[in-house]
């Protein structure tokens, strides 16, 4: 008896220490950052839309099978088919669901043909931006012997005219580009790379920012402290305290990326003229903007939401990323 | 002094009678004040003979004038001369050997010094002189002397009968320059005189103010103009750069300008434009062909600058262009009505001669081309050995793909026929690269780009020639073997494909001295027919050239024959 008594305010004393309710079950941080994420509407339709496009155009040259430069002149300068809902005499048919140019070429396979090379304009050039920014960015942050060579650099950089300058690249290597790799491909290759070189430098500066105020911080000390090394401590403890701005700019690259092939292509030193990106269908389209805005429009909204998306994504990645702003 | 101002005063009064006579338009010099004229190709230069294109030559007419220019029908108006020497009054030789021309009386450079027979012997000279790549030259050939006689007169000697002497100082070609102002840049110092080629002293009705390279010019009215009350606008603004649509827009649409020159957009486009109400399309027809090019020298560009595209007798020879067979089947494919239609309308129609006009030299030996033939060009191509060996769809011949790259300036129709005839070529088998380059870049004749059309670092290449005045003889000696452009010329030349036989040269040798005008015809449709046989070039449509002006604009003739400036002392503003 005196046993059970004596065991019962011991069983409450365990008790005292130990939760009320069964434990929530662990949560992860990228769990954490998905949920900040759902909370951002903008975001949440922009990465869906995002995601709609790129499928779209990877997925959508299999299931509308017409080849985006085959001329077909009899079904030249035909209307979209929900023309049809306002304009009975509209020429429409379900053959050219989005139209055709005034060559009979079609418009929603333009589109989509577009979109494959815009998209992968801009994701390169944003990938090869990225990786030079934040490359620079870290050694001049981190390495400070560097640091004023590598911000002159960057500043030279950032006074270059990029238009002159892309015109003069063309100039110089559009022919052996085109040797090695066709005309195509060489010409991917040049925009893509001068487009890549010379977008790297609000990623450098962004990050060497963060990266001067993060390395003065106690933990990097207590790191070092322990001698690890400069090449770890970046990789380990500095990178992933950047890994918001640099998503940021990321998003931003892409946009200016696939805006910058759009203005090539409009001034018509891009690629070939028959070969379409959403920039170069959008300048095609200019002079009959009145009878047709459908070629306008169309790929115009395609460049806008693209970019759009893509920022309101970076945005919303933005807050999810940062832990001081999670849970507000 | 007594009778410069006895004689000023008749000319006063002369020119006051005439104005009065006109509909109600005279007045002084430069009331109506700012005219806009837009080319959207800007020229690079304001001296013709450094430059072939006609954007140069064109800016230049405001400014340098010569002894007769052609009118919108394509006769001869005396100019700076008192009138047009003839056989029969007595200025052209009996044996066609010489030609005199009596300058105007009371000429004088806008800088007030006297224009004199030195002037013109001077201008020969700066264009025939060995090493200036004067890109006139064709027009002072055969001429052995020029030569003051009188007072007044000019004397122009040829080395053989010329029975067309109206070649040199005609037409906005060949201009005449200022001896004081040029005399130090003979030669190859011609490119390095850079304030004389900017600013060239004339005695036309204007006057360079500022001109900025491939930008803007403005010109002013020249005080020194020998008729009075002419011209009627004040200063010019001549805006170079943009488009097409962009200058069409802005006369015919939004009224900035009140002239806008080779509007070469799709009919459609352009008649919306006009149904705004604020200017007018006009169109002259002259001797303009679009074509194609077939670079008879090898492209590739693994040659390096001293062969690329490089002459050197037929020893670096394309790799299958040479072949007539394959340039035939190229013709063959193309169905020319279809890129009228799509691209020219009422602007165009489909030729097979690269000299359409006048009729007298119109060739119809070649008229079969008129009619696609898409199986007779396979078959022709099968038949001279060009098959699809390694089935990837292109034809081959000893390891040489028939794999083309095809270029042209920057412009919608012509990025239109491009995709057309790419669609055409594919199906006989031949693949096509399409290449389109600004036009500023593409016309602009400098010797540094790679990408103007006289390089020709290509292997087929479009656009649009024509000549100026009504006598095909210097047009046809375009295509003579010493006209190729070549890095010893600074690129300068006509012979734009490299096309050379010995025969063609024969035939233009014998033109220069035949009189009749008969078997000139019969000549210049040879001459034709040969190019055209020899498939190196590749004629698609006859174009009129459509220019705009704002309703505004009284006084234009627009002709094809001359510069489309020609008569701009003329121009007036209609006051509502």
């Amino acid at each position: 008896m005196t046993d059970q008594t004596a065991q019962a305010p011991e069983v409450e004393l365990y008790g005292a220490l130990k939760d009320k309710e069964p434990p929530k079950e662990p949560r992860s941080q990228w769990r954490d950052v998905w949920d900040q994420f759902r909370k951002h509407k903008g975001a949440l339709i922009g990465g869906g839309f995002l995601l709609f496009i790129t499928l779209a155009i990877l997925i959508g040259p299999l299931i509308w099978t017409v080849d985006a430069k085959q001329l077909d002149i009899r079904n030249k300068d035909m209307r979209p088919i929900y023309t049809a809902l306002w304009d009975s005499t509209a020429r429409v048919s379900w053959v050219k669901p989005l139209g055709s140019d005034n060559l009979g070429r079609d418009i929603l396979a333009t589109l989509l043909a577009g979109g494959r090379a815009s998209m992968a304009v801009g994701w390169t050039a944003m990938l090869l931006a990225l990786s030079i920014g934040t490359a620079i960015g870290v050694c001049a942050g981190y390495f400070r012997r560097l640091d004023g060579p590598l911000m002159r650099f960057t500043d030279l950089f950032l006074s270059l005219p990029i238009l002159p300058l892309l015109l003069v690249a063309v100039t110089l290597f559009r022919q052996p580009l085109r040797a090695n790799f066709g005309p195509e491909t060489g010409m991917f290759i040049l925009i893509v790379g001068v487009i890549g070189i010379t977008s790297w430098m609000q990623t450098a500066r962004i990050v060497r920012g963060e990266i001067l105020a993060l390395k003065e911080r106690e933990f990097i000390l207590a790191a070092r402290s322990i001698g690890t090394t400069p090449a770890k401590i970046i990789r380990r403890h500095l990178l992933p305290n950047v890994i918001s701005p640099i998503m940021v700019s990321a998003t931003l690259g892409l946009a200016t990326a696939i805006i910058t092939e759009s203005a090539l292509s409009f001034l018509g030193v891009g690629f070939p003229s028959d070969f379409p990106t959403w920039g170069k269908l959008l300048s095609d389209a200019v002079p009959r903007m009145e009878d047709f805005p459908e070629r306008v429009m169309l790929p115009g909204i395609l460049i806008s939401l693209t970019v759009l998306s893509v920022n309101y994504l970076g945005d919303g990645l933005r807050d999810a990323l940062d832990p001081r702003i999670r849970g507000r | 002094m007594k009778l410069r101002t006895l004689l000023m005063g008749a000319v006063a009064t002369s020119a006051v009678a005439t104005v009065a006579v006109a509909d109600g338009h005279a007045g002084e010099r430069g009331r109506d004040g700012q005219l806009n004229i837009i080319y959207w190709q800007a020229p690079s230069t304001l001296n013709p003979f450094l430059s072939g294109g006609t954007k140069e030559n064109e800016a230049a007419s405001l400014v340098l004038e010569s002894l007769a220019r052609f009118n919108e029908n394509g006769e001869m108006v005396p100019w700076l001369a008192e009138s047009i020497p003839t056989v029969e009054n007595g200025g052209v030789a009996e044996d066609l050997t010489s030609i005199t021309w009596t300058l105007k009386e009371g000429v004088v450079w806008s800088d007030g010094s006297a224009f004199t027979a030195d002037d013109l012997i001077f201008t020969h000279e700066y264009c025939t002189h060995p090493e200036s790549g004067c890109a006139s030259v064709s027009y002072f050939d055969g001429i052995t002397s020029v030569e003051a006689e009188g007072e007044r007169g000019v004397k122009i000697t040829f080395d053989a009968p010329k029975p067309f002497p109206y070649t040199a100082f005609v037409g906005a070609e060949a201009p005449i320059l200022q001896k004081a102002q040029f005399q130090e840049c003979l030669g190859a110092r011609a490119p390095e005189c850079t304030d004389a080629n900017f600013g060239p002293i004339g005695t036309g009705p204007f006057v360079v103010s500022e001109f900025r390279p491939n930008d803007v010019i403005t010109y002013v009215a020249n005080e020194n103009y020998r008729e009075e009350g002419k011209p009627a606008f004040a200063s010019i603004t001549f805006k170079g750069g943009g488009d097409a649509v962009a200058a069409a827009r802005s006369v015919l649409e939004t009224g900035e300008f009140d002239y806008a020159w080779n509007l070469q957009l799709a009919p459609d486009v352009l008649d919306r434009m006009e149904a705004a109400g604020k200017g007018t399309v006009v169109a002259a027809y002259g001797t303009s062909v679009e074509r194609l090019h077939l670079n008879q020298t090898n492209p590739d560009p693994a040659l390096g600058p001293d062969m690329r595209s490089v002459f050197m007798n037929g020893e670096n020879a394309h790799p299958f262009l040479t072949d007539p067979k394959v340039g035939q089947a190229l013709s063959m494919a193309i169905d020319r009505q279809l890129i009228v239609d799509v691209g020219y309308g009422a602007g165009g129609q489909p030729t097979c001669n690269v000299l359409p006009a006048p009729e007298l030299y119109a060739s119809t030996a070649n008229d079969g081309c008129l009619v696609q033939d898409i199986e007779g060009a396979n078959a022709l191509l099968d038949e001279a050995g060009w098959v699809d060996s390694n089935g990837n769809g292109i034809r081959d011949k000893d390891g040489v793909e028939l794999s083309v790259l095809y270029q042209t300036s920057t412009n919608a129709v012509r990025q239109d026929t491009q995709a057309l005839i790419k669609d055409w070529w594919r199906q006989i088998g031949v693949e096509t690269e399409l290449r389109n380059v600004d036009a500023s870049v593409f016309f602009g004749g400098d010797p540094g780009s790679p990408d103007t059309f006289q390089k020709f670092y290509a292997d087929i290449e479009m656009y649009t020639n024509n000549f100026a005045g009504v006598d095909p003889e210097a047009y046809m000696a375009n295509w003579l073997c010493s006209d190729i452009p070549t890095p010893a010329t600074q690129w300068q030349g006509s012979n734009i494909q490299r096309f050379c036989t010995p025969e063609y040269d024969e035939l233009v040798e014998k033109m220069s001295v035949t009189a009749n005008l008969e078997e000139r015809g019969e000549l210049a449709k040879q001459m034709n027919d040969m190019i055209m046989q020899s498939y190196s070039i590749i004629p698609l449509v006859h174009r009129g050239n459509p220019s705009a002006h704002a309703n505004s604009l009284g006084g234009v003739k627009m002709s094809d024959w001359d510069s489309e400036l020609w008569n701009i002392a003329d121009w007036y503003r209609i006051k509502n």
